[in-house]
């Protein structure tokens, strides 16, 4: 847990460990989770799911689920208006509850309240729909075929402007420089297909809301989300509803990791609440996260590289296609960014996304970035260990920089990638021997970061505390964050402020928790009020002490006026109603400027060549934070990134029966690293700050569950001689191909 | 459907409630009395986040009808702290920053105090298999094998004075 300190630390808070201000709650049980509310009167909220994974509804008949005891009401989608497939709401409206057609199994038809959940279990299932089966799209492949049934009649190809139905999702090409004439120029070329699966991202607490529409129309909603705005905007307009009757209150979220930035519960738990008059509650089974939830899209990536004998790495070629699942959306354009880490001057990238019937894709931690990295850094390190070159060298000598250009076309601003890999190469790890037996790898692993919308409310209490408000949902530790750059810009102890997470009503509007933007963009709103507040303190100080407000300075959380007696925030808090009234201020932006945050890996592994099991003996993750707010949580953004990235590396994996049935949908089958999998993942925080904001912080959710892949694909690779191109390294795809690798070298 | 009335202890306290004979003991305990620590990740015993204890042993709630609890006593992380004295596994948790979102955090306290019960002072690998039936996706476990490392450093310093 060492930290390369890149300016040495300036701070008096900011990169302290403090305990969170929500850890007490958390510890003891008391922290309120969606499902945990409970409202007097509240009905249970049940979903009627498609046993299909593609077919037309011909007819929903409710009658004899409302007859049944305890039901209180039931919706389909006659209840909901019809939206335009072209508006953005589109695929989320009927994602949330089909009209006609039913676009993978698992796809919400009907839901029944009730009063008791057993109940509302009957009534569901004694709703009764009649379907024509149509044939289900279940692969990438099975989508581009030739003839191939449409999977979402709504899908029109982004980017194209044509308006046939098809299966083609997006098609967005990258380039530059002459790649023909690139391969032609290359000394090495090394040529592979890889695929990965879906896989899902796993947060442990299931979708739930509590849903209470009053009197007047309006609807309280109770949600885990990684947005509570998002759910209010979209709430509203599935439900073709006004914002102002809806307002959301976040709950705690048991992780989300980019699957809570959409919604599926709580449109229909305002109809079912509507049509009862009575509170609801929704909570999903984890059978129904695992099959109607958002996975992060299976790929397939066909890729050639080209480089120099010196190991200038001068040409890349790759098409690369993601399923979206039920839906259109932008995973395969986002899969380009994979390749922006190596200056590459003559580029060709083809991404394709399409659109099949296997549930709607979410965004996953960094989305499409793991997929295409693997191959490119697969790639890379068949390469270098072609040309006996160092893996962490022939990195470095290709890294961009400042300036350099990325696959969309769009400059690098300041980032830290040779930083990190040098802090790599510096470590003990790095230079300890690698294990007998055992293999190593190094991998790398890259995200832009997002700026977009936030507000931040700061109140200055009449005993010189302060309450922090603002709408960005706490997922792993920015309530702590927030205080940290509040604490630092006032000159506070951080334990004197209370970060506060506010309703839709309390606070201004905020843009969802992802991106690796919370820290980031609402810390910088909650900087902004706190420099307005100092402002203002200083006309409260310049009152008190009978000077102008220009003779007052602001030193250490005190209004200084020379030769006097420092005036404290409490002192001036204390005053306030002598001198003005209250002190508070509220700032919000669209922030720009965020920081691209790099990350290298390094792992060393085992393989049992009897069974195909992976063991990872030793784990070291680097990654640039900018500044690390509070570094204990940077870390554990860095460890919970790597041990994702893990796990999809090594077991996990969507199987679907020919039907289009997911066949493994319980944590028992759907195989998620536990705690004797692993072993201790170690970090380096690489510290080159951000010049776009005060703190210098670029964000550090995503870039972690990057390398993880291509790290232990290399490692494997070092261990074994076989080169893994098919998701999941699992032992038995491991066996496989340590069996074909025998096979081949027996015949040579 | 007729209810059966239950009797039992649940952290010390003797209570009774009312549930089906097709009502899990975690929703009994949720909905009838309100011990909403005790999480529902997966409700086929795969994630551990419904972890209590019965008669001292580690159990899955969403794996036992209510009524089995009949007669027994039962833990929940309700329970760990002594009035405002929190449990070390408490205090390490915290200080340790091995917990992000919180929603497995209840049921690994509960099994982590199981195993320091029974083991006060296992390696790190005994830790790893002690709480392999406890799902964590934000951490990747690290700090979580730190503080139960730390809090039994603490219990047996505590221990031997």
């Amino acid at each position: 847990m060492t930290a390369v300190e890149n300016p040495p630390k300036k701070y008096k808070y900011v990169g302290t460990r403090p305990v969170r201000h929500d850890g007490l709650e958390k510890v003891t049980g008391k922290a309120r989770f969606a499902a945990d509310l409970s409202l007097t009167g509240q009905l249970r909220g049940v979903m009627v799911r498609s046993p299909h994974a593609h077919a037309r509804i011909k007819s929903i008949d409710t009658s004899a689920a409302e007859a049944m005891p305890g039901v209180k009401s039931v919706t389909t989608g006659a209840d909901f208006p019809d939206i335009d497939p072209a508006a953005p709401i589109y695929d989320e409206s009927i994602n949330v509850i089909a009209r006609d057609e039913v676009l993978y199994h698992g796809h919400v038809v009907a839901a029944v309240a009730a009063t008791t959940l057993s109940e509302a279990r009957a009534a569901a299932a004694a709703v009764k729909v009649e379907y024509d089966v149509l044939e289900p799209i279940l692969t990438i492949e099975g989508a581009l075929a030739d003839g191939a049934t449409i999977s979402n009649k709504s899908t029109r190809t982004l980017f194209l402007g044509q308006d046939d139905e098809t299966n083609l999702a997006s098609v967005a090409p990258f380039g530059r420089g002459d790649v023909e004439a690139g391969f032609a120029d290359a000394d090495v070329i090394v040529e592979r297909f890889f695929t990965t699966k879906a896989v899902h991202q796993g947060y442990i607490e299931p979708h739930a809301c509590v849903v209470d529409v009053g009197q007047d129309g309006k609807a309280s909603i109770w949600a885990s989300s990684q947005g509570h705005f998002a759910v209010r905007s979209k709430t509203a307009d599935i439900l073709g509803w006004g914002t102002d009757k809806i307002k959301v209150t976040p709950a705690e979220i048991g992780g989300g990791f980019g699957g809570k930035t959409t919604i599926y519960l709580e449109p229909i738990a305002v109809k079912l609440s509507q049509k009862a008059s009575r509170p609801v509650k929704m909570v999903m089974t984890r059978e129904e996260v695992l099959r109607a939830t958002g996975p992060a899209p299976a790929a397939e990536i066909a890729i050639k590289v080209g480089a120099k004998n010196d190991g200038e790495l001068t040409t890349i070629q790759s098409t690369m296609k993601y399923s979206n699942g039920s839906a259109k959306g932008y995973a395969a354009m986002l899969g380009a960014m994979s390749t922006a880490s190596y200056r590459f001057p003559n580029l060709d990238i083809n991404t394709m996304g399409t659109v099949d019937n296997t549930s709607k894709s979410a965004a996953y931690r960094a989305p499409s970035a793991p997929q295409a990295a693997f191959a490119v850094e697969s790639c890379i390190d068949e390469i270098a260990k072609t040309l006996g070159m160092d893996p962490i060298e022939i990195r470095l000598q290709n890294a961009v920089v400042e300036g350099d250009i990325t696959a969309m076309g769009a400059p690098h601003p300041k980032i830290g990638f040779i930083e990190t890999m040098q802090a790599i190469k510096d470590s003990e790890h790095y230079n300890s021997p690698v294990p007998e037996g055992a293999g190593r790898g190094f991998g790398t692993g890259f995200w832009f970061n997002i700026g977009e919308q936030s507000s931040a409310t700061v109140n200055l209490n009449e005993d010189g505390t302060a309450t922090v408000i603002t709408g960005s949902p706490d997922i792993g530790g920015s309530r702590a964050s927030m205080a940290l750059m509040a604490a630092e810009t006032l000159g506070l102890d951080p334990m004197r402020i209370t970060p506060i997470i506010a309703d839709t009503e309390s606070v201004g509007f905020t843009d969802i928790t992802e991106g690796s933007r919370a820290t980031f963009a609402t810390g910088m709103a909650v900087t902004n009020a706190c420099l307005e507040l100092i402002d203002q303190m200083k006309q409260r100080a310049a009152m008190m002490r009978g000077v102008e407000a220009d003779q007052v300075e602001w030193v250490d959380g005190a209004a200084i006026v020379d030769g006097q007696d420092p005036l404290t925030i409490a002192e001036i808090t204390g005053q306030a109603k002598q001198t003005g009234g209250p002190l508070t201020s509220t700032a919000s932006l669209n922030a720009a400027g965020a920081g691209p945050s790099f990350a290298a890996h390094l792992a060393d592994v085992a393989v049992d060549e009897e069974t195909g099991v992976v063991t990872i003996l030793r784990y070291t993750a680097a990654q640039d934070a900018g500044t690390a707010i509070h570094p204990s949580y940077v870390e554990g953004q860095m460890q919970g990134g790597s041990a994702q990235g893990i796990g999809w590396a090594l077991n996990e994996e969507y199987i679907y029966s020919d039907d289009g049935v997911m066949e493994n949908a319980s944590f028992l089958d759907y195989r998620m690293p536990v705690a004797s999998d692993l072993p201790m993942l170690e970090t380096i925080i690489v510290e080159v700050p951000n010049p776009s904001h005060p703190y210098g912080v670029r964000g550090v959710g995503e870039t972690g569950i990057v390398p993880p892949i291509n790290t232990l694909a290399n490692a494997i690779h070092s261990a074994t001689g076989v080169r893994m191109t098919d998701l999941p390294m699992s032992p038995p795809n491991i066996l496989k191909a340590i069996t074909l690798q025998k096979a081949s070298n027996e015949q040579k | 459907m007729s209810r059966t009335h239950v009797n039992c202890t649940v952290n010390g306290d003797e209570v009774d409630f009312l549930a089906s004979d097709d009502t899990s003991l975690l929703d009994a305990l949720r909905d009838e009395l309100g011990l909403t620590s005790v999480k529902e990740g997966c409700g086929t015993g795969d994630c551990g986040a419904c972890s209590i204890t019965v008669d001292g042993k580690l159990n899955c709630s969403c794996l036992m009808f209510a009524p089995e609890a009949e007669g027994t006593s039962i833990g929940t992380v309700e329970g760990l702290a002594n009035g405002d004295q929190l449990h070390p596994l408490q205090t390490t948790f915290l200080e340790g920053a091995a917990l992000q979102c919180g929603i497995c955090t209840p049921g690994v306290l509960v099994a982590a105090k199981v195993l320091l019960d029974e083991n006060p002072s296992p390696t790190e690998t005994e830790i790893r298999y002690a709480l392999a039936g406890n799902l964590c996706r934000c951490t990747g476990y690290d700090k979580i094998i730190h503080a139960v490392q730390e809090a039994a450093v603490t219990i047996n310093a505590g221990a031997s004075k």
